[in-house]
């Protein structure tokens, strides 16, 4: 039986393991039961700053405590971060203040609160700001690591965690393998690569096992930090593969599909097939739902891997 | 008491203290019409209306090193209506954080003296503002490290009367008093004029005080271009310890040319040649 577990609790777990840096301080804007960041709360109150129902204060709260010398960690659902986005670029990007946002309830399977609560921009918006690292996680475990470096981080961040739960992936896995701004290998096959990002992580893993069956044999990376960019690999899974596929559960415009697209066109021009929320708002439904709404599930990532491979 | 002793200047009330910060603040008006004159741009309206306010500020309660701007126990000062950089470069020069050689910066290409006041550019600015509604929250943040810190440091925060139109400065507001900030203290630059015409034509605030007190905040109303009634506030601020102070200042934008005065035109215009000699001329500065 897989284990299945939310991203956003690996991030909860994360703060809590963090406290021992007295320099760790969370930001709340009354959803910290939500972003998990109250088990931190719980622990310690004395450095959870509640904001009420404000973001666009919180993230510059946030600055002014980085700028003193603190290490604080803001949370709130991603759509809800987007808001402040001005007070992100101004604030916080521009003076390159070391201030860890994270978007909770990002994409489409965030589910049956609708599309008011299903952030499917938050990787475009921030991946355009300097200095800023954007990061999707695609399990707890990974969530848990990166979370826990962007500690020791100089500089400002973005994190999308999700509100369902997904298969854990790296349960087995020395943590070592799992660094910020470097893709992981998963699955290591010749005719295909599929770069994932997120809740699509698994869906690619599973795509890539249909594929297997009708003998095509697939690359999986997980990309979980969308910048900077892991470009030599997908360099080298390019040259390797020949064809390539992204995968998540975001805009095809602007986010992780943006950015390899961005890449390609620097290079020789590997064929690439997005697959991503087609420029349109989702509805209320559960994950799986909306993943199989909106394109986005194995089987539709076994057609556009096809599709990439007959490109070639 | 939660200020600092003052490092500066030993204020009494007295008219020769009151006639030092007075020369300093003539002095810091004639550098922000040169930088605005020598860059054909840039904001002298709040400018001049701020100078009084912010000259009292460093020279008596401000506990700073311009020699080590970075100390990380010096009093944060936020000049959240970040536009207004002329006066604020003015007053770092007259303190020593920067040259007036550095002044012939202000909006040229590498300057340290951006359009705008910068962190990552001007020694002593503590914040890079320019976009209005975010100092407040900031020094807030600031605020609450330095009780986390257990420091006795000050926050200090510069608000525009216009800057107020934007919501998040309620959210900062609330919040600040909320967490019964008392080291975090702010002055309101009441010039009643901003970018497109006098506030009362683009948003009418109504009763200011009354705002801020119903948000929870300790609230005085002083005279800023009187530095007697300044130095008062800057007591109230220094003196009410049991949560955030603000100091409503009555100003006049343009404050001390007479063509600037209570002139909407000068939020964001230069003087010509002609108008340029009448400032100097104005401000006791031969030709």
């Amino acid at each position: 039986m897989t284990k299945m577990e939310a991203t956003r609790d690996g991030y909860g777990q994360a703060l809590l393991e963090l406290a021992d840096n007295e320099k760790i301080v969370v930001l709340e804007a009354d959803l910290g039961k939500s972003t998990k960041s109250l088990h931190f709360r719980k622990a310690h109150p004395e450095r959870t700053v509640s904001c009420g129902i404000g973001e666009q204060n919180m993230v510059l709260v946030a600055a002014g405590m980085a700028a003193s010398g603190y290490i604080p960690f803001a949370s709130t659902f991603a759509i809800f971060t987007e808001r402040a986005f001005e007070q992100m670029r101004n604030g916080v990007a521009r003076p390159n203040l070391p201030v860890h946002l994270c978007g909770s309830h990002g994409g489409t399977h965030t589910g049956t609160d609708g599309s008011s609560a299903q952030s499917i921009e938050d990787l475009a918006i921030y991946r355009t700001l300097p200095n800023v690292t954007v990061i999707h996680p695609s399990d707890s475990v990974s969530t848990r690591v990166l979370t826990k470096q962007l500690a020791s981080s100089p500089s400002p961040s973005y994190m999308r965690t999700a509100r369902n739960k997904t298969p854990v992936l790296y349960d087995d896995v020395g943590e070592d393998v799992i660094q910020i701004g470097k893709g992981i290998e998963l699955k290591n096959g010749s005719d295909v690569a599929i770069i994932a990002c997120g809740v699509l992580v698994s869906e690619a893993l599973k795509a890539a096992d249909l594929l297997a069956e009708e003998g095509i044999h697939a690359t999986v990376v997980d990309m979980h930090t969308i910048k900077p960019l892991d470009s030599k690999l997908i360099d080298a899974v390019s040259e390797r593969c020949g064809s390539l596929v992204t995968a998540e559960d975001h805009s095809i415009i602007g986010g992780l599909g943006g950015a390899v697209a961005e890449h390609l066109s620097t290079t020789d021009g590997t064929p690439l097939e997005r697959v991503g929320v087609n420029d349109r708002f989702g509805e209320s439904g559960q994950a799986h739902e909306m993943l199989e709404l909106m394109g986005l599930n194995a089987a539709h990532i076994v057609l556009a891997a096809k599709k990439s491979i007959s490109r070639k | 008491m939660k200020g600092h002793p003052c490092p500066q200047t030993v204020v009494g009330g007295t008219m020769t203290t009151a006639d030092e910060l007075r020369e300093v603040a003539r002095k810091c008006r004639v550098h922000i019409v040169d930088m605005v004159y020598r860059a054909q741009a840039g904001h002298p309206g709040g400018s001049l209306s701020e100078i009084d306010l912010l000259t009292a500020l460093y020279k008596t309660q401000l506990n700073v090193r311009p020699s080590e701007p970075k100390w990380e126990d010096r009093d944060r000062f936020i000049l959240s209506k970040g536009h207004a950089s002329p006066g604020m470069y003015a007053i770092l020069a007259e303190m020593g954080f920067i040259s007036v050689d550095d002044l012939e910066s202000y909006r040229v290409l590498g300057g340290i003296c951006q359009g705008h006041v910068d962190m990552k550019w001007c020694p002593g600015v503590d914040f890079s503002a320019g976009s209005l509604g975010m100092g407040l929250s900031f020094g807030m943040g600031t605020a609450i490290a330095a009780r986390l810190d257990g420091s006795n440091r000050q926050t200090y925060v510069m608000l525009g009367d216009g800057e107020i139109q934007e919501g998040s400065v309620w959210e900062a507001a609330m919040a600040s008093a909320h967490h019964e900030l008392g080291n975090l203290n702010v002055i309101l630059d009441r010039n009643r004029i901003q970018n497109d015409d006098f506030c009362e034509t683009q948003m009418r605030m109504f009763d200011i005080p009354a705002k801020w007190k119903a948000f929870g905040w300790n609230v005085m109303e002083i005279d800023g271009h009187s530095m007697e009634s300044i130095v008062e506030g800057l007591e109230f601020l220094a003196q009410s310890n049991d949560g955030p102070s603000i100091l409503i200042a009555q100003t006049v934008k343009g404050k001390g040319i007479s063509y600037m005065e209570d002139n909407p035109s000068f939020h964001g215009a230069a003087p010509n040649d002609e108008q340029y000699a009448q400032a100097m001329k104005e401000l006791g500065v031969s030709a």
